[in-house]
């Protein structure tokens, strides 16, 4: 696999949309080809070599090109968009979008990033060290169809709307979420090893939720359904068992009509 | 000897009273008096009259001082100021006719902007709801003479619709309604007991920021399920009974504001009130209506949308629409510093949005087209004063359940003064020359 190393140089005055910075639009070209990739700043056309040192050549296919962004990328959006194979490395935080529409490879960011991160992502693997924004592996704006493969792992928390219309796949928060993850949800599965606040699953038809820490303020659509003792990541717990949302529609599979699952560990 | 002009529109909140009737001038020139509006409609007609208003563009000079310009200069500065800008802000478009608005978009698409109305901080949460599963509505002439179950959800019409009751919702005989206030009951949902819950049937008093837990309580109500024992601080049989309320109706209408679009869950809880109202409609006839505020911020979202596909938070930055609020919207490009210039129209963001946006409005190059002095002019480095809409000039507003009514002119405005739309139309041209588009 060939590395391609871009350092940021000349920080954007505002934000900088770099959906070019992805192991499918740098395969096959080398460093100087790479500096000439189109990115925006506001409505000022511009390339990518303007704004970041860009330093090795890439593989002949995406799936032989690493990419490594060092420097300040606070205000860079849009990394590893629509990415399909590879592998993307911040060393610090980005801003939003950050492996929106991903379908493979895989996603490292050493740092916290902005909202709408994994938007709709479809397959591949994404690890944030530091917090998540909103709208973590959420639908975008308009669409049922949120995240429907690929894992996300989040080590320190996540921020409200996590998982909206999700549809498949995993997301795990070692800390806290904010409110409403897995609004809508039809499928997947969020684990949280820390605390959840309000709202959590509301409007879901079907998908898993599994709670360690604490539920600030149940939604009165999940049902006590009994306990039950699961395995997470190779140990044993007992968990409290809720079926829901009570309000919303269901569907009936083989006959019997199918929830979406919460459990809370006693 | 006077003039009474009848059946005139208020242009002030988004129930757009069609009745008012306005005493002027021999000469057309001064507004004496106005019978039938609210006192806040009638504040906004007399306040055209006073005798601080600003008559010229002022343009802020280095010490702070203001300066007198021509609609001339002004038309340059902002149309320099927005060729200039990588990401201008144009924001407002809710207290302007929608041929202004119309040009507005065209300057926007020009100066590849972000453009956005005040549902920003309004009804926009609304927008994404309705996108997001639909909306079963109506128009408040079916309120009027069908409704028999009423609900106010989160919002306060005694005070921010004053006559939103007596034409519409509460008070009015209408063909099946011909009983007015006996033919229908009232539900209250708010935290506060506010002058319309004191009016209720029944007043559901919510905790605050729990209103999702209780819409969808009563979905759950209504189909019979089990529920906790208090939800929201609302014990679960008033729950039930106030589900058997709603369903035991002949026309049902959901009314909702800010109490519940601006506070925690914001878009969820219109996604779940939306829901609620077609669950309701198993039962009965259902409707659900938002309250809109400023008189035509319905007309620019239907303005925006024809001609972008996007009610409220547009970027063309990229030359292309793009939507989506939290990225796109006035409040996260301000505080966030996304933009390097403003342009606000028909609007007060500087009154309305959290001091970090205003101090970022304070720190860009910005333009203020408003007839008041407002919050925004005062932090703004132009200032243009324009004609009245609605008082000293024409033009088509929509209502809140997005019915279309021209505006009309009742009065002159002051000599040399022009409107929103013909100083619009100076900035476009200036622009398409700044520019090189034809």
């Amino acid at each position: 696999m060939e590395t391609v190393t871009i350092t940021m140089k000349n920080a954007p005055a505002l934000y900088l949309e770099a959906d070019t910075i992805s192991p499918d639009a740098f395969a096959g070209k080398s460093a100087a080809q790479i500096a000439e990739l189109p990115v925006f700043e506001g409505n000022v056309p511009s390339t990518l070599g303007k704004y970041f040192d860009v330093k090795g050549n890439a593989g002949a296919t995406a799936a032989d090109t690493k990419i490594v962004v060092k420097g300040d990328a606070q205000k860079v959006k849009y990394i590893g968009f629509k990415m399909t194979a590879g592998e993307v490395v911040i060393e610090g935080p980005a801003d939003q979008y950050v492996g929106a529409w991903m379908k493979g490879g895989k996603l490292t960011v050493k740092g916290d990033v902005g909202a709408f991160a994994a938007t709709a992502m479809k397959g591949g693997e994404m690890v944030i060290e530091g917090n998540a924004g909103n709208y973590l592996g959420a639908a975008y704006r308009g669409d049922w169809r949120g995240m429907s493969g690929g894992r996300i792992l989040v080590m320190g928390n996540a921020g409200s709307d996590i998982g909206m219309y999700m549809l498949g796949g995993e997301i795990v928060v070692n800390g806290d979420v904010d409110v409403h993850a897995l609004t809508h949800a039809e499928g997947g599965k969020l684990t949280v090893k820390g605390n959840a606040k309000s709202k959590l699953g509301g409007q879901m038809v079907e998908g898993t939720i599994i709670v360690f820490g604490s539920i600030e303020v149940m939604m009165p659509g999940f049902k006590p359904n009994g306990e039950v003792e699961l395995e997470v990541d190779g140990a044993k717990a007992k968990f409290a068992h809720f079926i829901g949302d009570m309000g919303e529609r269901h569907k009936k599979k083989k006959g019997v009509v199918v929830y979406g699952n919460l459990y809370k560990k006693i | 000897m006077t003039k009474v002009i009848t059946d005139v529109i208020c242009p002030f909140c988004g129930t757009l009273c069609d009745d008012i009737e306005v005493t002027v001038s021999d000469d057309g020139k001064k507004l004496l008096e106005v019978a039938n509006a609210c006192v806040i409609g009638t504040e906004k007609f007399l306040h055209s009259q006073s005798s601080d208003r600003v008559m010229k563009p002022r343009l802020r000079q280095d010490d702070g001082s203001w300066k007198e310009i021509s609609y001339e200069d002004a038309a340059d500065y902002t149309a320099k100021l927005l060729a200039k800008a990588k990401k201008p802000l144009m924001y407002g478009w809710s207290s302007t006719n929608c041929e202004a608005q119309s040009v507005g978009n065209e300057i926007a698409e020009i100066a590849k902007a972000c453009c956005d109305n005040t549902a920003a901080v309004c009804h926009g949460t609304t927008l994404i709801a309705v996108q997001d599963i639909g909306l079963p509505t109506c128009t408040l002439g079916e309120v009027k003479n069908r409704a028999d179950r009423v609900i106010f959800w989160g919002c306060n019409p005694a005070h921010a619709h004053p006559r939103h009751m007596s034409r519409y919702s509460i008070f009015p005989r209408g063909f099946f309604t011909g009983k007015g206030q006996m033919s229908r009951k009232l539900v209250v949902v708010d935290p506060r007991c506010t002058d319309t819950a004191k009016m209720a049937d029944m007043h559901l008093q919510v905790e605050q920021g729990r209103d999702y837990e209780l819409l969808n309580a009563l979905r759950i109500a209504l189909k019979g399920e089990w529920l906790p024992d208090v939800v929201a601080g609302i014990p679960s049989e008033k729950i039930r009974e106030a589900a058997d309320t709603l369903k035991s109706g002949r026309f049902g209408i959901i009314f909702f504001g800010m109490g519940v679009t601006q506070s925690l869950s914001k878009n969820h809880n219109i996604d779940e009130a939306i829901a609620l109202t077609k669950d309701l409609n198993e039962y009965t006839k259902y409707s659900i209506m938002p309250m809109r505020g400023h008189y035509n911020v319905t007309g620019s979202g239907e303005v925006f949308a024809w001609q972008f596909g996007f009610p409220y938070s547009v970027d063309l930055t990229r030359g292309f629409a793009r939507y989506n609020p939290g990225d796109t919207s006035s409040i996260d490009l301000l505080a966030r510093g996304e933009v390097d210039a403003m342009f606000t129209i028909g609007s007060d963001p500087g009154a309305h949005f959290p001091i970090s946006a205003v101090k970022a409005i304070a720190n860009v190059d910005s333009v203020c087209i408003d007839p008041h002095l407002t919050p925004t002019s005062g932090v703004s480095k132009l200032h243009v004063p324009v004609a009245f809409n609605g008082v000293e000039c024409g033009g088509n507003c929509y209502r809140m359940d997005n019915v279309p009514i021209d505006c009309r002119k009742v009065v002159e405005p002051p000599q040399g003064m022009i409107t929103d739309e013909a100083f619009l139309i100076m900035v476009r041209d200036r622009l398409k020359k700044l520019k090189g588009v034809a």
